[in-house]
């Protein structure tokens, strides 16, 4: 990599965003790759988590945003709880992944993480719980990876690990005002949510 | 007969695992002379060393050698056990069966015969030593500190408060050193000047302190609590008794255009100058190499304005002698000069940094300057070729140092502190503008250091980039800095309106010239060396001269005075008696044999051995010896060496003891 640091860019507006969300400066990271040593998806990030920060720290928000490490993050928060400093790792990861959808400078390579998150959070929007066949049915509709992993699932099927007919929790009403308390209800989405009509439908 | 005791140490099983001890205590107990012979786990122990007092009183030894670690280790210990037993201590040998033997084989049998090998040379040569009594020489009560900065500031006051006169010699217009250039210090961020003048003041008044500025040390003779010292007294040109320092004369002078030194060439000053407004003492000297007066007989402004005919252009250089006790050796440090002009040839510049061709590139002590109160901007940051304030300024760190390619491998300890109160202040004053800080490691060991530097990063906002500088090019007004980020793996670029390089610490121009005429030691890089890295830190190898400060290694300001106050009580301690007790291993000159063909005097490294006359009744001069001062005589035996008619000895390494250790070694 080669870039010039701008003090700019060092105050740049998305730097601002992701301390707001996380109530922290990355600044008080110290370089000291715990985080990246204990990261168990660590072997399929692209930018190790250390130098995610760091690359805040210098700026280069841009480069994080496309990044397919963000979208590789299973949120295990092992580098947020081991963290000597106690940044929020975790939390920071998440923060870039609304950013980098927000501003669409989301990598193109990981459509279909993004694609699976925006699933599963539809399927849990329905029914306050996840259920995982209409999960697996509109992912593999979506994303067209129709053979994928068929094996797995008809073994999972075959235990008893997959119910064919979603629950509805009773809750689902207060579930569905969390998400648009945190910003994902479907009225302030500038367009209702496609995922979730095919879901509906589905089923 | 003699009568030897031989007491072989186990050691644990640092001898005793390569050492059959018991086999060499059973061999060695048959030798002639030997009363008696005894193994034991530790010698050094309290068992042990009763075993030798009660084996003294019960078998009338009059010789003990105790085969265990190297003389430089316990020999102290066992020569006092035997004074307790009633012998005199030099004639207690020890054979090294640990350091020579144990831990340096493998073959065990082969080993357990060496030891008996160095028991017996051992042995025959406790037989043929002699009692000897420690030499005793006068002290003088005053102490010599050279370098007048904090370290030698805190161990002339220190010393000077134990009752005893200080002789403090500065070669500068005013005492002050270094730190009297700093702006504030870390981590407290205390205003340099405002802790470190009231000390000034105080040596200044204190009346135990004679304090010579402007003066350097031409000459050191004698040996410890007797040097005789020639200190060369620089014309001031100006009669210290009569100026009141008005400044009448500094404000008048026409020169104004001199770069003031103290300013690091970023201010000017007169030909007749003070270095800094506070200057101890205030009395101005005149650059006799910028002076007009002196250069052209012209001018002579200063003269007229003196209202009190203070200024004296027929003022020579003085030489002042004075006897002294001890010597604190405080000289400081310079920094590595970054130019082409390089005061050691081992040392390169870095000409890729372009300090030379730049102005907006300076280091650390210009900085210092920019930031103080006292400076040329009076603490305004402002940049050298334009005056404008800097809203981007890139300090980087190990400039020189950790760079063995550049001459210089070792850390300089005090500029990742530095930097980082720099890079502090700079936001503190400059609040629109981004320090950035190229480094390699921070290392920030020290009380409250750490802390510091996170607060800079944290709290200030100091970007730091992991990463050493490559280039620093010109781009318009401004400097592009060319460096990399090891962090993430990245080269990058930072435009800078000023580049602060953090350059090494390197010892004075003049120290190796300094310690040659002192005589003790020098490390590779220049600075001084201790005694013992760890047990005798502020000792020199030469007894009563002791080191403060940046000298000896790169120091910060606590260090510089922690360490000046230890020299202070070691030259206390020195002063506590009147009378030193010296070891008597020294050489004597047999007069009636000596031919005074002058090859001792020529070996001596100590400078121990000058001519003597030997004169008849009536004062005719019969014959021309050697003759060795006692005092000056460390024991090292060259001249025994060197001497064609065997005339010197050394007491305790006499020929017939000599002859007797290699005897033994051959009828082995």
């Amino acid at each position: 990599m080669r870039f010039t640091i701008e003090s700019q860019q060092l105050e740049s507006d998305l730097v601002k965003r992701v301390e707001e969300m996380i109530e922290q400066s990355p600044s008080i990271c110290y370089q000291c790759g715990k985080c990246s040593a204990g990261c168990p998806v660590h072997y399929l990030m692209d930018i190790p988590p250390n130098v995610v920060i760091r690359l805040l720290q210098l700026g280069q928000i841009d480069r994080v945003l496309e990044s397919r490490t963000i979208w590789v993050c299973s949120s295990c928060s092992t580098c947020s709880t081991r963290c000597p400093k106690e940044f929020k790792i975790a939390e920071c990861m998440d923060a870039l992944r609304e950013l980098a959808l927000a501003t669409g400078k989301d990598t193109p390579s990981e459509k279909d993480i993004k694609l699976f998150h925006q699933v599963f959070m539809s399927n849990m929007r329905m029914f306050g719980k996840v259920h995982e066949a209409s999960i697996a049915g509109v992912y593999k509709l979506k994303s067209r990876h129709f053979f994928a992993d068929v094996g797995a699932g008809i073994k999972m099927f075959l235990k008893g690990k997959i119910k064919l007919f979603p629950h509805r929790i009773k809750g689902v009403k207060e579930i569905r005002a969390m998400f648009e308390a945190a910003g994902y209800g479907r009225k302030e989405k500038e367009e209702p949510s496609t995922e979730d009509k095919e879901q509906e439908k589905l089923i | 007969m003699s009568r030897i005791g031989v007491f072989v140490c186990h050691c644990g099983e640092n001898i005793a695992r390569m050492v059959d001890v018991t086999r060499v205590a059973e061999e060695t107990a048959k030798l002639p002379g030997v009363a008696v012979s005894v193994d034991y786990r530790y010698m050094c122990s309290d068992p042990g060393q009763n075993m030798i007092k009660e084996a003294i009183r019960e078998h009338k030894l009059d010789g003990v050698v105790v085969a265990a670690c190297s003389p430089q280790m316990h020999e102290p210990t066992f020569r006092a056990a035997v004074v307790e037993g009633g012998l005199n201590p030099y004639l207690c040998e020890m054979a090294n069966i640990r350091e020579h033997c144990s831990w340096v084989h493998t073959d065990k049998e082969l080993a357990t015969q060496k030891a008996i090998d160095l028991v017996r040379i051992m042995v025959e040569k406790v037989g043929k030593n002699q009692e000897l009594f420690p030499i005793k020489v006068p002290v003088t009560k005053r102490a010599l500190v050279i370098g007048g900065g904090i370290a030698g500031i805190q161990a002339a006051l220190d010393i000077a408060s134990g009752g005893h006169e200080v002789v403090l010699v500065e070669r500068e217009p005013s005492i002050g050193g270094n730190m009297a250039r700093l702006s504030e210090t870390f981590p407290t961020l205390d205003c340099s000047q405002c802790i470190l003048t009231p000390r000034m003041v105080e040596v200044d008044r204190d009346p135990r302190i004679t304090l010579y500025t402007y003066a350097e040390v031409e000459e050191v003779g004698g040996f410890v609590g007797n040097f005789k010292v020639k200190i060369r007294q620089k014309a001031k040109s100006v009669i210290a008794d009569l100026c009141n320092g008005c400044g009448d004369c500094w404000n008048k002078c026409p020169q104004k255009k001199i770069p003031s030194e103290f300013d690091a060439g970023l201010g000017y000053r007169t030909a007749i100058y003070v270095p800094f407004p506070q200057a101890v003492p205030n009395t101005p000297v005149i650059d006799r190499e910028r002076c007009t007066k002196f250069l052209k007989d012209k001018c002579g402004i200063c003269e007229k304005v003196c209202t009190l005919n203070a200024i004296d252009y027929t003022m020579e250089d003085e030489i002042i002698e004075v006897e002294v006790g001890a010597i604190v050796v405080a000289t400081g440090y310079d920094l590595f000069s970054v130019g082409k002009d390089q005061p050691n040839e081992q040392w390169t510049g870095y000409g890729e940094y372009n300090y030379d061709a730049y102005p907006d590139v300076i280091d650390g002590i210009q900085f210092e300057r920019l930031l103080s109160a006292s400076g040329p901007t009076q603490g305004e940051i402002r940049r050298p070729s334009d005056g404008k304030e800097p809203k981007s300024v890139v300090f980087i760190a190990c400039v020189g140092s950790r760079d063995p390619e550049k001459g210089l491998e070792y850390c300089s300890k005090i500029c990742c502190m530095y930097i980082a109160k720099h890079a502090m202040l700079y936001k503190h004053k400059v609040h629109d503008g981004q320090p950035y800080v190229f480094y390699m490691d921070i290392r920030a060991g020290g009380k409250n250091y750490e802390e510091f530097v996170r607060r800079a990063i944290e709290e200030d906002g100091v970007l730091y980039i992991r990463g050493r500088v490559s280039k620093i090019y010109k781009d318009g007004e401004q400097l592009v800095v060319v460096g990399a980020d090891t962090l993430s793996d990245s080269q990058v670029q930072v435009r800078a309106d000023l580049v602060v390089l953090a350059t090494a610490i390197v010892p004075h121009r003049d120290a190796y010239e300094l310690a040659q005429k002192i005589g003790f030691g020098c490390g590779s890089q220049g600075f001084f060396s201790e005694a013992h890295p760890k047990l005798r830190p502020v000792e020199t190898n030469t007894a009563g001269i002791y080191l403060a400060g940046a000298c000896q290694a790169p120091k910060d300001i606590p260090d510089a005075v922690a360490q000046a106050g230890a020299a202070a009580s070691k030259v206390q301690l020195l002063f506590s008696s009147d009378e030193l007790e010296r070891e008597p291993i020294i050489a004597s000159v047999n007069e009636a044999t000596c031919v005074h063909c002058r090859n001792c005097i020529r070996v001596c490294p100590y400078s121990a051995i000058t001519d003597k006359e030997i004169k008849d009744k009536k004062g005719n001069l019969i014959k021309m010896v050697a003759e060795v001062n006692e005092g000056l005589c460390l024991g090292c035996g060259a001249c025994v060496a060197a001497c064609p008619s065997k005339s010197i000895q050394l007491a305790g390494f006499n020929d017939e003891q000599v002859f007797a250790e290699i005897t033994a070694l051959g009828s082995g």
